[in-house]
């Protein structure tokens, strides 16, 4: 009989085959304040987030129905500056702060990029929010978006639940 | 126009795009870090519930620089209402103000409308899909399609995935499906 009570534990491989958005770990031991540097980047990042009214549900609404160029703007252009940095990071071979070689993490296609990008095309639609401009919706005031939040952790919850039984 | 007065515009789409553009490199060279915020979700359910579930048995703790990176746009969120807020009213499309309208949605004061995202409407039917029902796909689609539109659409993009591509096409093609044919049943509630 199968013991339900142990967890097996999962190799990387088996967890992040799928998952290439959990590759980020942190190899060197490293104090907790060292983390600041990712707040301090998040902080600019939001500022930008807000001023450029990326977490707007009105934007998002435009966006959708053709009726702006905004936020293709702020994608496509970002989209081009982080391409022309990839490339010089390859080309000049740039290393970190801390002297290491950057890796790229190459992500494998599976039928959840098909169906997962729906789902989430539909939440995006709704709530006029990405995850990141949820947490810069509530700093701004809009408390009521930590229910929409939780909400979406509940949603990755449930992923995680049923992963399994799901096409991939 | 003094410099303060003249940062509290909206920012144009040729100054922000670059900007969240640049995070991609400044990830990386600052700590060898994927640009991608979704993730931060899982790792919240590893570090709070993960029950017997085993994509949430890994190391977090390990993790953890993203949760600093998404408490810092909370608090970018704080400071640019706080002392960049733009007093004007929100300017959208006249068409979209129309079509709005015809939802009873007219208050413009903030980016998120207090119309539809309040704290009683979680009561309505309208507010529960909005608010419950959206965040949930929000959650549940990113972490089934392996990113969003930052691991996916910039961070996937730039490093020419084409599985980020596809994905990337999917959240326009979803976003449109529901904008256009299925939003307009749920804000008539």
């Amino acid at each position: 009989m199968k013991d339900t009570n142990t967890v097996m534990p999962n190799t990387d491989f088996e967890v992040r085959s799928l998952d290439t958005m959990c590759v980020n770990a942190e190899n060197r031991p490293a104090k907790w304040y060292a983390n600041l540097k990712y707040l301090v980047v998040g902080i600019a990042f939001g500022i930008v987030f807000v001023k450029a009214e990326v977490i707007s549900w009105f934007r998002i609404q435009e966006m959708f129905r053709l009726q702006s160029f905004h936020m293709y703007g702020i994608i496509g252009s970002a989209v081009v500056v982080g391409m022309i940095s990839v490339w010089l990071i390859k080309k000049f071979n740039i290393k970190t702060i801390h002297g290491e070689t950057i890796e790229f993490h190459p992500k494998k296609f599976n039928k959840g990029q098909i169906y997962g990008g729906l789902i989430f095309g539909f939440g995006w639609a709704i709530t006029g929010a990405c995850p990141g401009p949820l947490f810069a919706q509530i700093g701004t005031g809009a408390t009521v978006v930590a229910v929409t939040l939780l909400s979406a952790i509940a949603g990755t919850w449930v992923y995680g639940y049923f992963r399994e039984k799901l096409p991939h | 126009m003094n410099f303060i007065e003249w940062i509290k515009q909206p920012w144009p789409w040729y100054v922000a795009g670059p900007l969240i553009g640049l995070t991609v490199p400044i990830l990386l060279i600052i700590g060898n870090k994927s640009f991608g915020i979704s993730s931060s979700l899982r790792h919240v359910c590893a570090a709070c519930v993960p029950s017997k579930i085993p994509f949430f048995h890994y190391d977090w703790k390990k993790e953890v620089w993203n949760l600093f990176f998404v408490a810092g746009i909370f608090f970018g969120g704080i400071i640019a209402a706080q002392l960049l807020a733009n007093p004007e009213p929100v300017l959208v499309n006249a068409k979209l103000a129309e079509e709005l309208s015809g939802y009873g949605i007219t208050n413009y004061s903030g980016l998120v409308p207090v119309d539809i995202f309040n704290w009683p409407a979680l009561l309505s039917a309208k507010g529960l899909i909005m608010m419950v029902a959206g965040g949930f796909l929000v959650g549940f689609g990113t972490r089934y399609a392996g990113g969003c539109t930052s691991g996916h659409a910039i961070m996937g993009l730039s490093t020419l995935q084409w599985p980020s591509l596809v994905a990337t096409c999917c959240f326009m093609v979803g976003g449109f499906i529901m904008a256009n044919l299925v939003l307009p049943f749920i804000l008539s509630l």
